[in-house]
């Protein structure tokens, strides 16, 4: 049970933590994500840096899909820009730090100058212009071979840092050390850009655009400027992938991927950044589970033949049950048993219950 | 000559891509949803015409087993859409786009578990039957998937535009509430459209499978571009989709033929992602001014 909360200050509305209690969880949190390396063992820990990454890409997705409500279907796009950008200019001798700088910025104009002939499409179209940039870029990662290494593609290089050499194989920890850093930063600019103004516009947007014009945000430029931000973040992700896969090529950014980082956002619950945390701890710790499942029923004589495209398929199943039982996704279970405790016993079942909306044709006046 | 014939085997390609885009279209006509699981029911479908058919299965005659398969697979979409999409009524149009791409994956999962993975054809009784005309040889087959093609269409388009039926469907896309209000059943209307995109779905996945072979994962790759010719043609528009699927399936042999590889095979989406952009509601465009 908790105290009731009282807002007495305006200031309460846009705090980053609710409460100290609330500030004590996330430093708890930190702290455990800065003592993983001890925990779990370097195997472990390289998961856990696959699970950074993956967060870091879906919160690119969450801020275009979950936070300013345009969906894109094609991001994996985006993650190649970045990748193949950072290891092109590695390999030609750049520093890791201005190389990602560069990857990020160039990922974020490439998607700005592209946002605005596609974000004049809204809905089932734009998703369906972002798959077709997903699937163009599958092929253009192949025709540009003096950037992206054709067919081939290209070997990360170890990552030189304050003297240190990092290597996702040689040294797992450091480069643990180097996601988290990366994903705490941007985690807290995402959160810092939700109280500003601009990112209150993204939420305007997305509610309503109609009553968001009316209240004086300037549509075009908050989606242009969403969809930028979007592609920068996903593109950084796409960078530290690279380092993390160790060699990238056409077949690392299939539209398959694209789409299965929609699903992972709206696993994890669409506009919350947890929501994008959520997910990508699904992503990771799923084909482990099966894998592990599938070895259990081997040794008591169960042989589980192995079926290929398993792992999507339960994630797919997964995705069905949310969406009928809590189109709010892991997010929304969450919200709903941390509510249980909090109001016990007086919560109610109808609580987070949706209002619906019945359908009006947008092809016809 | 040669020009000739390559357009004829585009243009029975196309029917196959128009006829998936149809699909599409009679969903998005019902429910302005789109069904991204289509290509995996298409798949589905000439996986059961095959099971039904093929002599080492279980050897029917050919047109029972496709009466079986255009039926089963109708059933199939009317019960997915009664007993599981209809639970996201009146829910935004991500949360049906996310659900019918999470159902593409299932099914996509389940045909390969069952059926396995290797490409197979469907016997015909006209496999390797050529109609000579002028000169022209033309394959059977192809003549056969062009005249169902446009038989189909006709008959959707004059259902649509003639019967109480196909009314009470359009006015159900047009506004659930006010078709509620008018006395028709909206969710069970919305059932039936389902049963006949499955239906129709079957009906391109036997003409697919007895041009060529299927294999279980062809589905996404066949929902993209049969999805790009619904795009292109406007999504509701059902003479849209086949000219859609039509310029497609053309354009896909020329240009294999006179542009480098890579440029071909993306040539569809770019078609569409220009169509898209310049022309957002498609070359058949029903989109006129949007009212808050």
């Amino acid at each position: 049970m908790s105290k009731p909360r009282f807002k007495t200050r305006y200031d309460d509305d846009i705090n980053r933590f609710e409460s100290g209690g609330h500030r004590l969880q996330y430093l708890l949190l930190l702290g455990l994500a800065l003592a993983a390396p001890w925990l779990l063992g370097s195997y472990y820990t390289g998961e856990l840096s696959s699970v950074l990454v993956w967060s870091m890409a879906g919160m690119g997705v969450m801020l275009l899909v979950g936070h300013t409500g345009q969906v894109s279907l094609g991001h994996a796009a985006f993650m190649a820009i970045g990748a193949f950008t950072h290891l092109a200019l590695m390999l030609r001798g750049w520093h890791f730090v201005p190389a990602l700088m560069t990857a990020t910025l160039v990922s974020g104009i490439s998607g700005a100058l592209l946002a605005r002939p596609i974000l004049r499409l809204s809905g089932i179209y734009l998703a369906i212009a972002t798959l077709a940039l997903g699937i163009l870029v599958e092929d253009l990662a192949i025709v540009a071979e003096p950037v992206t290494g054709g067919v081939r593609g290209l070997i990360a290089p170890p990552i030189e840092l304050f003297g240190l050499t990092i290597d996702r194989h040689g040294t797992p920890i450091a480069f643990y050390y180097l996601c988290l850093s990366l994903v705490v930063l941007v985690t807290l600019a995402y959160s810092n850009l939700l109280r500003s103004p601009t990112g209150r516009s993204f939420l305007a947007v997305r509610d309503s655009e109609i009553s968001a014009r009316a209240l004086g945000v300037n549509v075009t430029r908050t989606k242009t400027l969403a969809f930028a931000l979007s592609c920068a973040i996903t593109g950084l992700a796409g960078a530290l992938y690279g380092h993390l896969v160790q060699a990238v090529n056409f077949e690392s950014f299939l539209v398959i991927i694209s789409i299965a980082l929609l699903l992972q956002v709206i696993v994890g619950g669409l506009g919350s950044i947890h929501g994008a945390f959520f997910g990508a701890v699904v992503i990771v710790v799923l084909p482990q589970g099966i894998a592990i499942a599938r070895d259990l029923l081997s040794d008591v004589g169960i042989r589980v033949a192995a079926f290929p495209g398993l792992d999507m398929a339960v994630f797919a199943l997964i995705i069905i049950v949310l969406m009928v039982l809590e189109p709010r996704g892991l997010y929304g279970v969450w919200l709903r048993v941390r509510t249980w405790f909090e109001l016990f016993p007086l919560y109610r079942k109808g609580l987070f219950r949706r209002a619906r909306s019945y359908l009006k044709t947008e092809r016809l006046k | 000559m040669d020009t000739l014939q390559l357009l004829i085997s585009g243009i029975a390609n196309g029917c196959i891509y128009g006829l998936i885009a149809l699909g599409f279209v009679l969903i998005y006509k019902a429910s302005e949803s789109v069904n991204f699981a289509q290509g995996d029911m298409m798949i589905l479908g000439a996986f059961l015409a095959i099971a039904l058919i093929n002599t080492n299965q279980a050897d029917l005659p050919f047109l029972l087993g496709l009466a079986i398969a255009g039926l089963s697979l109708g059933l199939f979409a009317y019960l997915l859409d009664a007993l599981l999409l209809r639970r996201v009524f009146g829910q935004p149009q991500l949360t049906m786009v996310v659900l019918t791409i999470a159902l593409g994956f299932v099914l996509r999962f389940i045909i390969g578990a069952i059926w396995g993975h290797d490409p197979v054809s469907l016997e015909t009784p006209v496999a390797g039957q050529r109609l000579d005309i002028g000169g022209l040889a033309i394959p059977v087959i192809d003549a056969v998937i062009i005249a169902t093609t446009v038989v189909l269409v006709a008959l959707l388009w004059l259902f649509f535009a003639r019967t109480r039926l196909g009314l009470a469907m359009q006015a159900s896309s047009q506004n659930q509430m006010a078709a509620y209000y008018m006395g028709i059943p909206v969710k069970r209307v919305v059932s039936l459209v389902w049963a006949m995109s499955g239906v129709v779905a079957a009906i391109a996945g036997v003409l697919f499978a007895a041009k060529g072979a299927v294999e279980p994962s062809a589905g996404l790759v066949f929902g993209i571009k049969a999805f790009a010719a619904a795009v292109i043609g406007g999504l509701g528009s059902l003479p849209g989709a086949l000219a859609g699927g039509l310029l497609i399936g053309i354009m896909e042999p020329f240009a294999a033929r006179h542009l480098p590889s890579h440029v071909a095979q993306v040539s569809p989406y770019a078609l569409m992602l220009l169509v898209l952009i310049l022309r957002p509601s498609g070359l058949f465009a029903q989109v006129r001014q949007k009212k808050v």
